[in-house]
C-alpha cells in the first residue's frame, strides 16, 4: 500500500481553446487533508473534477492510489477505460458538490442508501440500516424521512456527505461545500468535515474558508491561472506567504 | 386614547381589527346577469327543441353496439398510448445518443411522423397491402423466409389503426420524454456518476423518475387527445365509438341524437382520464414541493367532518 493517495504530474486541461489547467503537479498522502485555495476561475474545481474523471485531462498524468485515472497504460500507449471501469473506480472516491445535488425524489435515507443498493447490490434493509447510522454520524439521525426540499442547506450538505461516505471511499473530494450556504449554516458542515479529517479520511477540499484550512488542513495549495503558485503548511503559508499572488489573494479574503 | 405612559404601552395594546366597507363591484353583477340569461336561453332551446331527440338518445345510450364501440375506442387508446410511450422513450434516448447516426434516425422518424397528418397515416396503413402485398420475417436482401403471410391477412383494419395511431404518437411522445430528460439538472447526473453509477443506472434510477414530473402532464393530455383522435379511424371502418353510432344512424337517420350519444361517452371517458391524471401527477410530485396540497376528496371529507362535529371548530 503506497503512502501516496493522489499524484498529479503536469496535468493540463483545455476547454476548447481555453486552457484551464496549465501543469498541476502535486501529491496528497494517505490521511492527508489538502485545501485548494485561490481566486474563482483559477482551475481548482476543474482539477478536483479531473481526479474522479468527471473531466478527462488533456496532458500529464494523474494517479489515485497508484492507478492511472481514466486510462490504462500498456507499454507507451494509453487506452481509455470503458464506462463500467470508470464507474467502478469512482465508487472509491466520494464527492461533495457546491450545490449538494441531492436526489430530490428520494428521502434523505434513500439518498444515502441509493448507491450501495444500485451499485454495490446491497440488500435494501441492510443498506438502509447503514444509511441510518451514517445520518446519525452527521447529526441527522431523526431526519431520514425528510425529502431534500424539506431540509435546510446545511442539512442537505450533511446528507450529501453521508451519501458519499456510504460507498466507503478512500478519498473524499469537496467542491466548495459551504459556498452555497447561509453564513450561519457553514459551521455545522465544517464541523462534520473536521470530524472526518480527524478520523483519518484523505480529503481534497476546494474552499474559501481560510479558518477551516488553517485548522483542519495538513497542506494548503494556492492556485492561480491554472497553476499551483505555492503550497505548504497552513500556518507558515498564511502567516508568511512567499509569493506575490498568494499575498494579493490573502489580503482580499482575510 | 392617551397611552403615552410606559405602563400603558406595556399593556396588550393590539390595535382594533379593521372593519371597512368592501368596494362594490357592479360590473361583476351585470356580467353575471348577462351570462345567466344566455345560459337560460341555451338550456330552454335544448330542452324544447324536439329535434335533439332525447328519447332516442336514451334508447341508444346503452345500446350494445355503442358499448362495443366504446370498448374498442378505449382499447385503441390504451394500446396506441402504450406503443407511443415505449417508442417515445426509445426515440428520446436515441435522439440524445452520442452516436450521430442513431440520433439522426430518431430525428428523421419524428420529422416524418409529426410532419404528416395522422388521417393520411391511417389511410396509408390501411392500404399497406398495395405497397407490400406480402409481409415476411427472414434473412433480408433476398435470403430465405422464416415466416410470412399476406399483408391483407396480417394487417386487419384494427391493426392498421393501432399502427397508425401508435407510431404517430411515438413521434410526439419522444419530444415530450426528451424535454423531460433535458429538464433534469446536470448536477444530478454528475452526483450519480461520482457515486459510481453507470449510464443505464443513472437513466433508470435518477433521471427518468425526475423527468416523470415533466413528462406526466403532457402525457395525460396526449392520452385524452388520443381518445378523441381514435374517432379518425372510423374512415377505415374500424367499429369504434363514432363508427358504431354512424352505422346506427345510417339505418335510422337519427344523426343528431346518436352523435350526442357518442359525444357524451367521449366526455365521460375524458373526465375519468382527467381524474386519473390528477392523482398520477400528485404521485410524481413527491419531493418537488415541501408538502402536497390535499386532494378534493380529502378536502370534502374534512368539510363533512367539520359539519358533523361543529363543536370541534369552536376552539
Amino acid at each position: 500500500m503506497s503512502e501516496v493517495m493522489v499524484r498529479a504530474e503536469g496535468v493540463h486541461k483545455r476547454f476548447g481553446r481555453h486552457e484551464v489547467l496549465k501543469g498541476i503537479t502535486l501529491e496528497v498522502r494517505r490521511s492527508e487533508v489538502l485545501c485548494l485555495l485561490g481566486p474563482s476561475g483559477s482551475g481548482k474545481s476543474t482539477f478536483l473534477r479531473c481526479i474522479n474523471h468527471l473531466e478527462a485531462i488533456n496532458a500529464g498524468r494523474l494517479w489515485v492510489d497508484d492507478e492511472l485515472v481514466g486510462y490504462r497504460q500498456v507499454g507507451d500507449t494509453l487506452h481509455e477505460l470503458r464506462d463500467a471501469e470508470v464507474a467502478r473506480k469512482r465508487t472509491e472516491i466520494g464527492m461533495v458538490f457546491q450545490r449538494f445535488n441531492l436526489f430530490p425524489h428520494m428521502t434523505a435515507l434513500d439518498n444515502v442508501a441509493a448507491a450501495p443498493i444500485t451499485v454495490r447490490g446491497q440488500r435494501k434493509d441492510a443498506a438502509r440500516d447503514a444509511a441510518r447510522e451514517l445520518l446519525g454520524r452527521v447529526g441527522l439521525g431523526d431526519r431520514g424521512d425528510a425529502y431534500p426540499s424539506q431540509l435546510s442547506g446545511g442539512q442537505q450538505q450533511r446528507v450529501a456527505i453521508a451519501r458519499a461516505l456510504a460507498m466507503e471511499p478512500k478519498l473524499m473530494l469537496f467542491d466548495e461545500p459551504t459556498s452555497a450556504l447561509d453564513p450561519e449554516l457553514v459551521g455545522e458542515v465544517l464541523d462534520v468535515m473536521g470530524g472526518l479529517a480527524r478520523d483519518g479520511m484523505t480529503m481534497i477540499v476546494v474552499t474559501h474558508e481560510i479558518g477551516f484550512a488553517r485548522e483542519a488542513a495538513d497542506t494548503v495549495a494556492f492556485m492561480d491561472d491554472g497553476v499551483v503558485v505555492e503550497a505548504g503548511e497552513p500556518q507558515a503559508t498564511f502567516d508568511a506567504p512567499r509569493h506575490e499572488r498568494t499575498r494579493a489573494f490573502l489580503s482580499r479574503v482575510l | 386614547m392617551a397611552s403615552d405612559s410606559p405602563a400603558a404601552a406595556s399593556r396588550v395594546d393590539r390595535p382594533e381589527e379593521i372593519r371597512a366597507i368592501p368596494v362594490r363591484h357592479p360590473g361583476r353583477w351585470v356580467a353575471a346577469a348577462v351570462v345567466l340569461l344566455l345560459v337560460a336561453i341555451a338550456v330552454e332551446s335544448v330542452a324544447t327543441n324536439p329535434r335533439f331527440g332525447w328519447g332516442t338518445f336514451a334508447d341508444f345510450f346503452f345500446d350494445p353496439r355503442v358499448m362495443r364501440g366504446l370498448v374498442l375506442t378505449l382499447e385503441l387508446t390504451a394500446i396506441a398510448m402504450v406503443i407511443g410511450i415505449v417508442l417515445g422513450v426509445l426515440l428520446a434516448v436515441m435522439r440524445l445518443s452520442p452516436n450521430p447516426l442513431v440520433s439522426a434516425v430518431s430525428w428523421i422518424y419524428v420529422y416524418v411522423f409529426r410532419g404528416t397528418p395522422v388521417l393520411v397515416q391511417i389511410l396509408f396503413w390501411s392500404f399497406i397491402a398495395a405497397l407490400y402485398p406480402r409481409i415476411s420475417l427472414g434473412i433480408p436482401f433476398g435470403g430465405p423466409e422464416l415466416a410470412g403471410g399476406s399483408a391483407n391477412g396480417l394487417i386487419t383494419v384494427f391493426v392498421a389503426a393501432i399502427l397508425a395511431l401508435g407510431l404517430n404518437e411515438g413521434a410526439y411522445m419522444s419530444e415530450i420524454v426528451r424535454a423531460g430528460i433535458i429538464s433534469v439538472d446536470e448536477g444530478q447526473t454528475e452526483a450519480a456518476q461520482a457515486l459510481g453509477m453507470t449510464r443505464l443506472q443513472i437513466m433508470r434510477r435518477i433521471v427518468l423518475p425526475q423527468a416523470m414530473r415533466v413528462i406526466i402532464p403532457p402525457t395525460g393530455n396526449e392520452t385524452i387527445s388520443m381518445l378523441k383522435t381514435t374517432s379518425l379511424v372510423s374512415v377505415i371502418a374500424v367499429a369504434e365509438l363514432l363508427y358504431s353510432v354512424q352505422l346506427i344512424y345510417s339505418v335510422n337517420f337519427k344523426q343528431i341524437p346518436l352523435l350526442i350519444v357518442a359525444t357524451v361517452w367521449y366526455l365521460i371517458a375524458t373526465s375519468i382520464l382527467s381524474v386519473g391524471q390528477y392523482y398520477l401527477e400528485r404521485r410524481f410530485a413527491r419531493g418537488a414541493a415541501r408538502s402536497l396540497p390535499d386532494t378534493p376528496l380529502m378536502r370534502l371529507r374534512r368539510l363533512l367532518r367539520a359539519r358533523a362535529n361543529p363543536a370541534g371548530d369552536a376552539g
